[in-house]
């Protein structure tokens, strides 16, 4: 059932020229990205082939495309998950699926699903890029693993706040800009408090913080290190918000 | 405990919805039973599309069980809802798939196996005429088509219960009757509720009415009572020679006479006591010149006023 639902938002995406234009854009900006560090490596690649332990292309090109993928994600998400539920309950369409033999918690995985399931086609092209490298040149796949890992965990915390703002409204524009503002604000935080919590020897409040800030947790992993809070925080992230969106919808059927 | 009478496929009891202050639902009862076609009537605002909701479990009810097929809704929805069909004041529609897609879609949310689910669909395509559009996108057709898509979806599982909440709005008059032949064909195997404030409707295709006003069912009988309810309980005579009052009066079965001037006069009666014959004799022995004699038709308004003036304070 939950595969059903994904299937119809996969295919209620692409039925929308929004999907083609995020995956386009992302694509143009992430491939030029590419060309241009690939370009640099190759101009510096004497200099660094005197350096005693020199960074690999790995981690000159591959990791900063990474990170411009993580940058575009915070803006794509929230665009492509406005409608899930926002222009469902507007055009009065969610009745379909709440009055058919599904549970809330099915619909919102379903549509958690979906939203993963495209987004899993922008990380493949993302990865595509520097495996083409593997032509001409030696790749660490375990950085490389890492930094997908990372990517893949990013995009499912994004899409489970970005689905919550979308249960918020009837208005996918608002539910858009609610997605994006929580993000951006969960950003912002994550930047300083974790660490300023820290400094105060806050331990507790400090790794609680940690769970709500996604870009926080891509770090070590996109340095290739594997840190297993860092990987459990965005679960947590994403179960929570999948917890409240389903909340949300059920709040609906009791409060009218 | 309710009763587990096995034909009957929705019975809900003491069903009252709030929104906030305002009471919408109040303590409604309601039965159906499999072959039979309930219309709930209302004006505006009565109260019947928040029936139909808390009935499909789009909206809890703040007081009150429901038992579909005597699974209980509120315990085990997804059971429950599996063996209802829910056409919605606005259809649910997905305009950006074609017919079949939608279709095939609702069949699947529905749980109908694979094997039977394109027959499935064929069949809810033409019960519902839409044979021809099958490959149109839903977005494209017209309001008619549109809300005969939605029948659509609501029967494509072969659901026990169908709710429709005015299922003829925005159709044409050949649709209407078309949609009316359906919903007649689908009460003979399974139970229909219907909701409308369009009175013929009720009369070609209900078994059985109840009256909805301000969230209380204020008549709950069926259409042969409605009939007898609705023709009232007065007849107009026109005379071009009229006798006294009193000699109206004094005729057995009248209740009542009122002058309505130009020699015409409104006779009330007793239910069961018509006293139409009685008058055509007395007025042939009596030479009134007796040239019309109409049994009053009220309109569904009448009726309305006539169920919720005693519970109106006044």
């Amino acid at each position: 059932m939950i595969f059903t639902i994904a299937g119809k938002e996969l295919r209620t995406l692409f039925t929308s020229p929004l999907a083609w234009l995020v995956l386009t854009v992302v694509q143009v900006v992430l491939g030029y990205g590419f060309l241009k560090r690939l370009d640099d490596f190759l101009q510096i690649q004497a200099q660094l082939a005197q350096m005693a332990s020199p960074p690999g292309i790995t981690e000159l090109v591959a990791a900063p495309t990474y990170a411009t993928a993580a940058a575009m994600l915070l803006f794509a998400v929230p665009l492509l998950a406005m409608r899930m539920i926002a222009e469902e309950r507007r055009n009065q369409t969610l009745t379909l699926l709440l009055s058919a033999p599904v549970s809330m918690t099915q619909i919102i995985l379903g549509k958690f699903a979906g939203l993963m399931a495209f987004l899993l086609i922008i990380i493949v092209l993302v990865l595509a890029m520097p495996l083409l490298l593997v032509t001409g040149t030696r790749l660490d796949y375990g950085l490389l693993a890492g930094l997908t890992l990372a990517l893949l965990l990013l995009a499912t915390s994004f899409s489970a706040v970005s689905l919550y703002a979308s249960s918020l409204t009837a208005q996918p524009m608002a539910a858009a800009l609610l997605g994006f503002g929580v993000l951006l604000a969960m950003l912002f935080m994550g930047e300083t408090a974790g660490d300023s919590l820290r400094a105060r020897g806050w331990q507790v409040p400090a790794a609680f913080a940690q769970v709500f800030s996604p870009l926080k947790n891509f770090e070590p992993l996109g340095r290739g290190i594997i840190d297993s809070y860092a990987i459990v925080c965005p679960l947590l992230l994403t179960a929570a918000f999948l917890i409240l969106a389903i909340r949300r919808l059920d709040g609906r059927r009791l409060r009218g | 405990m309710m009763t587990t009478d096995p034909a009957l496929t929705i019975c809900a009891r003491g069903l009252s919805r709030r929104f906030g202050t305002h009471v919408a639902v109040k303590a409604l009862d309601l039965d159906v039973r499999r072959g039979e076609v309930l219309g709930l009537l209302g004006p505006n605002g009565a109260g019947k599309t928040t029936t139909m909701q808390m009935l499909t479990g789009n909206l809890a009810p703040s007081a009150g069980e429901i038992r579909i097929c005597d699974i209980d809704l509120l315990e085990k929805p997804v059971l429950a809802k599996a063996r209802i069909g829910y056409l919605p004041e606005t259809p649910p529609l997905y305009r950006e798939l074609n017919v079949r897609e939608y279709l095939d879609l609702a069949a699947k949310l529905h749980r109908v196996p694979k094997p039977r689910r394109a027959a499935a669909v064929d069949t809810a395509m033409t019960r519902c005429g839409l044979s021809d559009v099958s490959r149109k996108l839903i977005g494209t057709l017209s309001k008619g088509y549109q809300q005969r898509v939605g029948i659509a979806q609501a029967i494509v599982h072969e659901p026990d219960v169908i709710i429709l909440d005015e299922p003829t709005v925005g159709l044409d008059p050949n649709q209407i009757l078309d949609i009316r032949a359906l919903i007649r064909e689908l009460g003979g195997k399974h139970s229909v509720i219907l909701s409308t404030h369009i009175l013929p409707e009720v009369e070609a295709v209900c078994d059985r009415v109840q009256i909805m006003h301000h969230g209380v069912v204020v008549f709950t009988d069926t259409i042969a009572g409605l009939r007898d309810f609705q023709r009232g309980r007065t007849v107009t005579i026109s005379l071009h020679r009229p006798p006294d009052i009193n000699t109206l009066r004094s005729i057995s079965g009248v209740a009542g006479v009122e002058a309505a001037g130009d020699g015409r006069f409104r006779i009330q009666f007793a239910p069961g006591s018509d006293p139409s014959e009685a008058l055509v004799s007395a007025a042939g022995a009596g030479d009134w010149g007796l040239y019309q004699l109409t049994p009053a038709q009220s309109s569904l308004e009448d009726v309305f006023v006539q169920l919720t003036r005693p519970a109106e304070p006044s």
